[in-house]
C-alpha cells in the first residue's frame, strides 16, 4: 500500500487493528459457524441463499409441469413428493403449496437474505472503510435467525398436512381457518413462525447496515463520495427496518386469531357446516380481512424496493466500472434512490384496488404508484447515459447489469398498467400481473444477485475469479429463456387467465393457450438447467478458480480492491485508506481511473497503477 | 420413470461438456493473450447484444398481433370501453419508450464495446438532461392518472338509481346468485341463519326476502344498469367476469360492489365470435382453497324478451319452502341505497362508494 499516507488513521477499532496484527487462530467454529466476520456472514448468507433458490426455482418447475401438461403423469413426480403426486399428478393442494413456497422462499429466503444479506454483509464495511459492521455479534445473529427462519420453513415441507398453500400473501380469512385448506393447519403455524423469526433477523441485519454506513466510514469518506452501492444498501436497510415490523404486527395478529380465538380479520364466518365462533359460542364479528392486506403489503411494497434497490446499485456500480465512465449523474441516482425509498411506503395499496378499498382512497395510490416511476425512469436514463461512449467490456457481471436494465424496463412499464386503478380491474390476479412482477423484481433483482456474484467473487473467495465463459453461456441462455418465460405471459394476462389456477380446463375463456402454456413450460426448464453451469462455476471457481494476479482486477475506484488478496478479519493490516475523492472518476482529466484512496498530490507524481502482488 | 432418468442424465452430461469446453476456452485465452481474447469475447457478447435487439423486437411484435385473437373481444359492458380506452393510451405512452430504450441500451453496448480503439468519453452527467428526463415522464404520468382516475370514479360512483339489484355470495367452491325480485331489493341475511333449507342465511322477518330468488345462472337484461352486491361466507373469493371487465373482491364481514351495463348479448357474441357454444363465464379471482380453479358459473346476457320469459320462471325462494306467498312488491324500488345487509353502520363506511 505505498500510495497510502495517511497520518490521520484509525478512528474507530484500535482492538481489533491490534489483534489482527497478532494472527491468533481462530477454531473451526468461530472462523466458519458462528463468525463474526462481516465477510464469512456474507459467505453464509450468499450459500443458504443459492440453496434456498435452488428449492424455489425447482418448485416452480414443478408446477409449471402441471400448467403445461395438465393430464399427463409424472411419474418422478410421485418419487419426489409421494401422497402429494398420486399417480404422478400434482394434487390440487400441493400445487398451491409449491406456488406459496415459491413465492415465500424466492422473495424472503433468496431475493432479500441472499441479495440484501450477502452483498451488504460483504460490501458496506469494505467500501466505505471499516473494519467490520457496528456490531459484528448483532450480525451473526442476523444470519443465525435467518438460519432458523429457513430450517422452521424446511420442516413445515415435510409434515403431514403440507405446508402453507395460501399464497406468499397469506391472507386470511383462508390462512386463518385451518378448515378452510389443509395448508392452513400446522403448516401455516410454522410459516408464520418462520416469518416472525426471519423479521428478527432482517431487522439485526438492517440496524448493524444503517448504524456502520452512518459511524464508520473511513477518513474523508462524505456520504457523497459513498459509491451508489453503499445508497442502495442504506435506504433498502431504512425500507426494511420501517417497514417489516409491520410485518411482523401483522403476523402476530393472524397468530392471535388462529389460537387464540381473537378476531383481527374474521368477520361473519360459516364454514365447516356451522357459524365461527368464540368459546362463549357467539358469532365472530367485526373483524376485517382488509386490515390484514393493510399489514402485508405496508411491508410488501416497500420489500420489493428491498429486493431491487441492492441490484440497483451494484448494476451502477459495475455499468460505471466496466464502462470506464462515470455514473452518469451520480447525486441524481442517490437523489432516485432516496425518492424510491420515501414513495415506497406510499404506494402499498395499489395491490388492493378491488379489495373493496375506499375508491377514493385507493385514487392517492394511484398517483403515487404512477409517480414513483418518475425516479425508476431517471435511473433508467442514467444507466444508458453510463454506456453511452463507454469503453465497455463485457465481463459477465456487465452482460447481468445490461440484461437487469432490459428487464427493469420491460417490467416497469408493465407497472404503469397496473399502477392505474381502472386499468387493474381487468388485470388484477391474471397472468400480466406475473410477468409484471417477475421481470421486474424476480428476474432483475435475480440478475443483481448474479451481477454481485460474479463482480465480487474474488472478494468473496479469497481472490479467485470465476469462469468467463461459463458466465457468457449462463447470462444468454439465462436472458434469452427468461423473456420466453415471461414475456408471453401478459397475452395470458390480455385474455384475462388468471393467476393460481390450478387447471384452465373448467373454463372456455381461458382454456386457450395450451401450447404456449407448454412453450413457457419448455423454456422454464431450459432456464432451470442453464443454472447448474452457474451453480458448477461457482463451486469450481471458488475451490479451484484461477487466482488474481493484481489486487484491483477490474481497476476499480472503490475501496474494497485496496485490502489484501485474502483479507484477514478486520480487512486491512494496516491502517484504514483515508478517501480523497468520489467513487467514479473514472476518465477524468485522461486518467483511466483514479482510486479514492489516491490524494490530489500523488497524481502530480504518477498515473495510478496496478500493484503487483 | 426410465425416460426421466435418461433425460437427467443426458442433461447432466450436456453440462458437463459445456464445461469442459468452458474450461478448455479459458485456456485459449491464456495462450491468445488476455488483451486479444478479451476484445473477441467483447465481439461477440456485442454481436449478440444487437442480434437480440434485432430478433427481440421482431419476436415481441410478431407475437403480439400473433396472439390478438385469443386475447379478450371488446368489452361487453359500457364501463369495458373506458377500460379499453385506457389500455390504448398507456400503450401509446409507453411503447415508444419501450422500443426507444431498448435501441439505445443495446445499440450503445454493440456500438462502445471494448476494442482497443477507444477511450470513454468523461461525461459525469447533465443537469439539463437530468431535468428533461424527470420532467417529461412525470407530465406524462400525471396526464395518465388524470385519464385513469376520471374512468375510475366512474366505474366506482354510485349505480344509476333503476340499477337491477343482484346479490354474489362466494363461499368454497361455488357462487350464489341472488336476485332483489319484484321490490328490486336484497332482504337481509346472517351467517348465524344458515342452516337446513336456508343455505343464505336469509332472514325471513325481513318482507324484502320474501321476492328474492336464486338463480343457477346469472342471467343480464341488455343495457339494463346491474348493481351487484357480492359478499363471502368463509375466505376471500372475487367475483370476476372476464368479458364484463368486472372484478371484485368478495370478503366476509364486508361488502363490497361493482355496477356495470351489459352492452352485448350472449346471442350476439356468439355470432360476433362465430362461435355457437360461446357463453359468458363467471369465475373466482382470489385464491380461496383447493378448487379455487373451478368456481365457474354461466353467465347469460338476453334481450327483453328473452329476460323477461327467464325472470317469469323464477320462484322465490320463501316460496319453494313452502313458507308463504310474497306481499304485493312496491314496484320501481331504487334497492341500493337503503340496502343494509350486514347492519347499517357498516354500510355507509366500507362499500365502495364515493
Amino acid at each position: 500500500m505505498a500510495i497510502i499516507e495517511s497520518g490521520t488513521e484509525i478512528k474507530i477499532d484500535v482492538h481489533d487493528h491490534h489483534e489482527h496484527e497478532h494472527h491468533h487462530e481462530e477454531s473451526f467454529i468461530s472462523k466458519y459457524v458462528f463468525s463474526q466476520d462481516h465477510k464469512m456472514i456474507s459467505r453464509q448468507f450468499l450459500i443458504t441463499g443459492i440453496l434456498w433458490a435452488i428449492i424455489g426455482v425447482l418448485f416452480s418447475v414443478l408446477f409449471r409441469l402441471q400448467l403445461a401438461w395438465p393430464d399427463e403423469s409424472f411419474p418422478i413426480l410421485e418419487m419426489l413428493l409421494g401422497k402429494w403426486a398420486e399417480g404422478g399428478k400434482l394434487a390440487p393442494n400441493f400445487y398451491y403449496a409449491l406456488v406459496t413456497m415459491h413465492g415465500t422462499i424466492m422473495v424472503f429466503f433468496v431475493l432479500t437474505a441472499g441479495l440484501s444479506g450477502t452483498f451488504s454483509n460483504l460490501l458496506i464495511p469494505l467500501q466505505i472503510g471499516a473494519r467490520d459492521m457496528a456490531s459484528p455479534f448483532l450480525n451473526m445473529l442476523s444470519y443465525w435467525f435467518f438460519f432458523l427462519a429457513g430450517m422452521i420453513m424446511l420442516v413445515s415441507l415435510f409434515i403431514s398436512t403440507g405446508p402453507a398453500d395460501g399464497g406468499w400473501t397469506a391472507y386470511p380469512p383462508l390462512s386463518a381457518l385451518p378448515k378452510a385448506s389443509t395448508g392452513s393447519e400446522f403448516g401455516m403455524t410454522l410459516w408464520l413462525l418462520s416469518m416472525a423469526m426471519f423479521v428478527v433477523s432482517s431487522l439485526l441485519g438492517g440496524l448493524n447496515y444503517i448504524t456502520t454506513i452512518l459511524n464508520m466510514r473511513t477518513e474523508g469518506m462524505t456520504m457523497m463520495r459513498m459509491p451508489l452501492t453503499m445508497w442502495a444498501f442504506f435506504f433498502t436497510a431504512v425500507l426494511g427496518v420501517l417497514s417489516f415490523p409491520v410485518l411482523l404486527s401483522g403476523a402476530i395478529l393472524l397468530l392471535f386469531d388462529r389460537h387464540l380465538g381473537t378476531s383481527f380479520y374474521l368477520s361473519d364466518i360459516y364454514i365447516g357446516g356451522q357459524p365461527l365462533t368464540n368459546a362463549a359460542g357467539e358469532l365472530l364479528q367485526g373483524g376485517s380481512p382488509i386490515l390484514f392486506q393493510h399489514l402485508f403489503w405496508f411491508l410488501g411494497h416497500p420489500e420489493v424496493y428491498i429486493v431491487i434497490l441492492p441490484a440497483m446499485g451494484m448494476v451502477s456500480h459495475v455499468l460505471a466500472t466496466n464502462s470506464r465512465k462515470p455514473v452518469f449523474g451520480y447525486s441524481a441516482m442517490v437523489m432516485s434512490i432516496l425518492a424510491i425509498t420515501v414513495l415506497a411506503f406510499l404506494v402499498w395499496a395499489h395491490h388492493m384496488f378491488i379489495s373493496g378499498l375506499n375508491p377514493f382512497i385507493g385514487s392517492i395510490f394511484v398517483l403515487f404508484t404512477l409517480l414513483i416511476a418518475v425516479p425508476s425512469a431517471i435511473k433508467v436514463f442514467n444507466w444508458i447515459g453510463t454506456i453511452w461512449r463507454g469503453n465497455i467490456n463485457f465481463t459477465p457481471d456487465t452482460l447481468f447489469s445490461i440484461g437487469f436494465v432490459s428487464l427493469f424496463i420491460s417490467g416497469g412499464l408493465t407497472g404503469i398498467y397496473l399502477g392505474n386503478s381502472a386499468l387493474d380491474i381487468p388485470l388484477h390476479d391474471t397472468y400480466f400481473v406475473v410477468a409484471h412482477f417477475h421481470i421486474v423484481m424476480g428476474l432483475a433483482a435475480g440478475f443483481g444477485l448474479f451481477v454481485g456474484v460474479y463482480h465480487w467473487f474474488p472478494k468473496l473467495f479469497n481472490g479467485r475469479m470465476m469462469n468467463n465463459t461459463l458466465g457468457y453461456i449462463h447470462f444468454w441462455i439465462t436472458f434469452i429463456g427468461s423473456y420466453c418465460i415471461f414475456w408471453p405471459m401478459h397475452y395470458l394476462g390480455m385474455t384475462g387467465v388468471p393467476r393460481r389456477y390450478f387447471q384452465f380446463s373448467n373454463f372456455e375463456t381461458f382454456d386457450v393457450y395450451s401450447s404456449l402454456n407448454v412453450f413457457i413450460t419448455l423454456a422454464a426448464l431450459l432456464v432451470f438447467f442453464a443454472q447448474f453451469l452457474f451453480l458448477i462455476n461457482f463451486v469450481h471457481s471458488a475451490l479451484y478458480g484461477k487466482k488474481m494476479t493484481t489486487l484491483n482486477p477490474y481497476d476499480s475506484n472503490s475501496l474494497e480492491w485496496t485490502t489484501p488478496i485474502e483479507p484477514g478479519h478486520g480487512n486491512w493490516p494496516g491502517a484504514i485508506p483515508s478517501v480523497y475523492r468520489g467513487p467514479y472518476e473514472y476518465g477524468k482529466g485522461g486518467l483511466d481511473y483514479v482510486p479514492q484512496h489516491v490524494p490530489d498530490s500523488q497524481l502530480w507524481k504518477k498515473e495510478p497503477q496496478n500493484e503487483k502482488v | 420413470m426410465l425416460t426421466t432418468t435418461l433425460g437427467l442424465v443426458i442433461i447432466a452430461l450436456v453440462l458437463l461438456i459445456v464445461f469442459q469446453l468452458a474450461k478448455t476456452n479459458e485456456m485459449i485465452v491464456a495462450l491468445k493473450g488476455e488483451q486479444e481474447a478479451m476484445h473477441s469475447s467483447n465481439r461477440f457478447n456485442a454481436n449478440m447484444f444487437l442480434l437480440f435487439l434485432i430478433f427481440g423486437m421482431i419476436g415481441a411484435v410478431w407475437s403480439t398481433f400473433h396472439y390478438a385473437p385469443l386475447y379478450l373481444p371488446m368489452p361487453s359492458s359500457e364501463h369495458g370501453v373506458w377500460i379499453r380506452n385506457m389500455f390504448f393510451w398507456t400503450l401509446v405512452a409507453t411503447v415508444p419508450v419501450f422500443f426507444l430504450t431498448h435501441i439505445a441500451l443495446f445499440w450503445y453496448s454493440f456500438k462502445y464495446r471494448r476494442d482497443g480503439t477507444r477511450t470513454a468519453y468523461y461525461f459525469p452527467g447533465s443537469n439539463k438532461l437530468e431535468l428533461i428526463w424527470t420532467a417529461i415522464p412525470a407530465v406524462v404520468m400525471i396526464l395518465l392518472v388524470y385519464e385513469g382516475l376520471r374512468s375510475w370514479y366512474k366505474i366506482t360512483g354510485p349505480a344509476p338509481q333503476e340499477a337491477t339489484v343482484i346479490e354474489a355470495t362466494g363461499q368454497q367452491f361455488f357462487w350464489t346468485i341472488r336476485y332483489g325480485g319484484e321490490d328490486n331489493k336484497i332482504g337481509k341475511k346472517s351467517v348465524k341463519l344458515i342452516g337446513g333449507d336456508n343455505a343464505l342465511g336469509l332472514d325471513w322477518e325481513d318482507p324484502d326476502n320474501h321476492d328474492d330468488f336464486v338463480a343457477d345462472e346469472l342471467h343480464l337484461k341488455i343495457g339494463q344498469p346491474v348493481l351487484v352486491r357480492i359478499n363471502a361466507i368463509d375466505v376471500l373469493h372475487s367475483f370476476y367476469l372476464p368479458h364484463f371487465r368486472v372484478k371484485m373482491d368478495a370478503v366476509p364481514g364486508i361488502p363490497t360492489q361493482f355496477w356495470f351495463t351489459p352492452t352485448k348479448t350472449t346471442k350476439q357474441m356468439r355470432e360476433e365470435l362465430n362461435n355457437p357454444n360461446f357463453n359468458y363465464e363467471l369465475a373466482c379471482a382470489e385464491l380461496c382453497g383447493q378448487a379455487h380453479f373451478s368456481m365457474r358459473k354461466v353467465v347469460v346476457v338476453d334481450d327483453e324478451t328473452d329476460f323477461n320469459a327467464w325472470k317469469a320462471q323464477q320462484q322465490p325462494i320463501y316460496v319453494k319452502l313452502g313458507l308463504g306467498t310474497p306481499k304485493t312488491p312496491e314496484k320501481g324500488g331504487t334497492g341500493q341505497i337503503e340496502q343494509h345487509p350486514e347492519g347499517e353502520g357498516e354500510q355507509k363506511t366500507k362499500t365502495a362508494k364515493l
